[in-house]
């Protein structure tokens, strides 16, 4: 066996009482083997900003936390090149739990025992990476930001500052104020995660309805009229398809 | 003041609660109808037959009224056969002094005999009621119990409270002691039997011990504001309605926040009347409303089962705030 580097783990909780006694308990795993706390987060959003930087082979992640909680976390993990192992710490969680143990998804019940930790700890190398799809069967609830690799590093977009997502080949637009961003997923998926949020007004796109400003007649290349979508802050206009005509009646009235 | 009187032996209800009363009322006023409906016909009208049968059943009833409410907590130390006798003889007693020296309408209608079958009957019947909605009652009573242990305190609470508390144990073990001496107070509560009504007074101090513990996790996450300098301490409430609803509180409009939230509590009393009322932040936003609806759920049926129609609890949704408020007659606690 070859000396190993230790093993660089990245704390993440909302709560300071239970990031300290990880931290506590680390220090007791340090002790039998090579350990080092790449970084400590109290939010999603700031452990991913702390990634890839901090060299974090390990994030003990918890699950409920405000805003962004574990499961998307780790869903945005994997948009690293190399993403960390992940084990999940939860207090209570009866569906969660049920998943991984179904899964194999490693995980921490809080109080987290030494024993425990160490185990997870020290399986982690040989452990088989987290799968996206089936952290996305895990989380029940639609995710609050969207991500892309960039240069190394995650960006999150707000979902709520998306004005509308469009398919093209093999890959989604994603379409903000400000810019635009390339995602490898399914719009059927992303229409049924977001319902509610987003309207399909054509076969390949779909559209925020806060972002619509209005529809309007327009004529197309063979002489007939149709409706597009006029988008506020946005000059790209959207035709409306024939079967999704009856989006332009329902705006009227609130979509 | 117990509800022990909704068990199922079978126990009169409560002659001094309003809601009572309003039905005591409210069914006297019904059967009064229905008799003057069977006997108006052609020569007389439904309304003349009412006022006919009012100018009767009226006095009596009002009477009667008084008499059960003075001799209310009397009636119920007896046992409950006992308890029904002695409530026919004060029927019967006072509709004996009401026709002996009450209006003239009595003359010629009939002799004493008619009244106190007539007396009889209205009370049986109300008897009979009471009795079945206390039936009905008492299993949401055990019910009640049952939720207060299982739904009350959130499994998620006790896990990371623990866990909080074994993060102080190596850093500050006199914090760490104190949490747990809050932490089993509020156990010892919880595990109780709830069905007295205790002190308003007790109830705040379990809900600042419960805050205590939950600052301990969140920090400066939560802010707490006591408005309580008008609160009447003595005030009897049933146990258990305001922790329940901080957890609340904390767990859809704190915990699901990074920035700081403020929770406010204020309590008063407004002649005969304790208010409770409690603010927090809240945002809509895919949140989990279902252990919520079923705290408020189980405060609102403790509240009928101890006060009837006299207590009442609201919750409102502004933008951004979500209140409660509970409204519950003044009760004092007997001094001991």
């Amino acid at each position: 066996m070859t000396a190993n580097p230790p093993l660089r783990v990245l704390i993440v909780d909302d709560e300071a009482p239970a990031r300290n006694r990880v931290r506590d308990l680390l220090a007791d795993c340090a002790l039998q083997m090579p350990l080092e706390i790449a970084g400590e987060a109290e939010n999603g959003r700031s452990a991913l900003a702390m990634l890839p930087e901090c060299g974090a082979d390990v994030v003990l992640l918890d699950i409920r936390m405000p805003e962004m909680d574990g499961l998307e976390v780790a869903q945005h993990l994997q948009k690293l090149d190399e993403p960390p192992a992940v084990i999940f710490t939860t207090a209570y969680d009866a569906y969660a739990l049920k998943a991984f143990e179904v899964h194999a998804v490693d995980y921490l019940l809080k109080p987290i025992r030494l024993g425990r930790l160490f185990e997870a700890l020290s399986h982690v190398r040989t452990v088989t990476p987290l799968r996206l799809d089936v952290l996305r069967e895990l989380k029940r609830e639609a995710r609050t930001h969207l991500s892309v690799n960039e240069r190394g590093r995650i960006h999150l977009i707000p979902v709520a500052a998306i004005a509308f997502l469009k398919a093209e080949l093999k890959y989604v637009t994603v379409r903000t104020a400000e810019r635009e961003f390339l995602i490898e997923e399914s719009l059927a998926k992303l229409e049924q995660e977001f319902l509610g949020r987003f309207v399909r007004v054509h076969r390949n796109c779909l559209v925020a309805k806060e972002a619509i400003e209005s529809f309007e007649r327009a004529t197309g290349d063979d002489g007939e009229g149709h409706w597009v979508v006029v988008m506020k802050n946005i000059a790209e206009k959207f035709p409306v398809s024939r079967r999704q005509q009856h989006i332009v009646r329902e705006f009227g009235k609130i979509l | 003041m117990s509800i022990n009187q909704n068990a199922n032996t079978g126990a009169l209800p409560d002659f001094r609660n309003l809601g009572i009363l309003l039905r005591i009322v409210v069914i006297v006023g019904g059967m009064s109808l229905a008799a003057a409906l069977l006997r108006s016909g052609e020569s007389r009208s439904l309304m003349e037959e009412l006022i006919d049968l009012s100018a009767l059943v009226q006095p009596i009833l009002l009477a009667s009224v008084l008499a059960l409410a003075a001799a209310n907590s009397w009636l119920h130390r007896l046992r409950y056969p006992y308890a029904i006798g002695a409530l026919l003889a004060i029927e019967l007693a006072v509709t004996s002094v009401v026709y002996l020296f009450g209006l003239g309408a009595f003359r010629g209608m009939g002799v004493l005999v008619n009244y106190w079958l007539l007396t009889l009957f209205v009370t049986g019947v109300l008897i009979g009621y009471f009795d079945l909605r206390g039936r009905a009652l008492s299993p949401a009573l055990s019910e009640a119990r049952l939720q207060a242990l299982q739904a009350r305190i959130r499994p998620h609470f006790l896990f990371n409270s623990i866990n909080a508390v074994l993060s102080l144990i190596r850093q500050d073990p006199r914090r760490a002691e104190q949490v747990l001496e809050d932490l089993s107070d509020l156990f010892r509560v919880l595990m109780a039997d709830n069905r007295q009504l205790g002190p308003l007074a007790g109830e705040i101090e379990l809900a600042k011990q419960y805050l205590s513990i939950e600052q301990l996790r969140l920090g400066a996450r939560l802010q707490v504001e006591w408005d309580i300098a008008a609160a009447p301490s003595d005030a009897l409430i049933p146990p258990l309605v305001l922790q329940p609803l901080l957890e609340n509180a904390v767990y859809h409009g704190i915990e699901p926040r990074s920035e700081p939230g403020v929770i406010s509590i204020r309590i008063h009393r407004d002649r005969d009347e304790v208010h409770i009322q409690l603010c927090n932040p809240y945002r809509q936003e895919g949140e989990r409303h279902g252990g919520n609806r079923m705290a408020l759920a189980n405060i609102r049926e403790r509240l009928a089962l101890h006060f009837d129609a006299e207590a009442s609890i609201r919750t409102t949704e502004t933008a951004g705030s979500y209140r409660v408020h509970i409204v519950i007659p003044y009760r004092k606690a007997r001094v001991q």
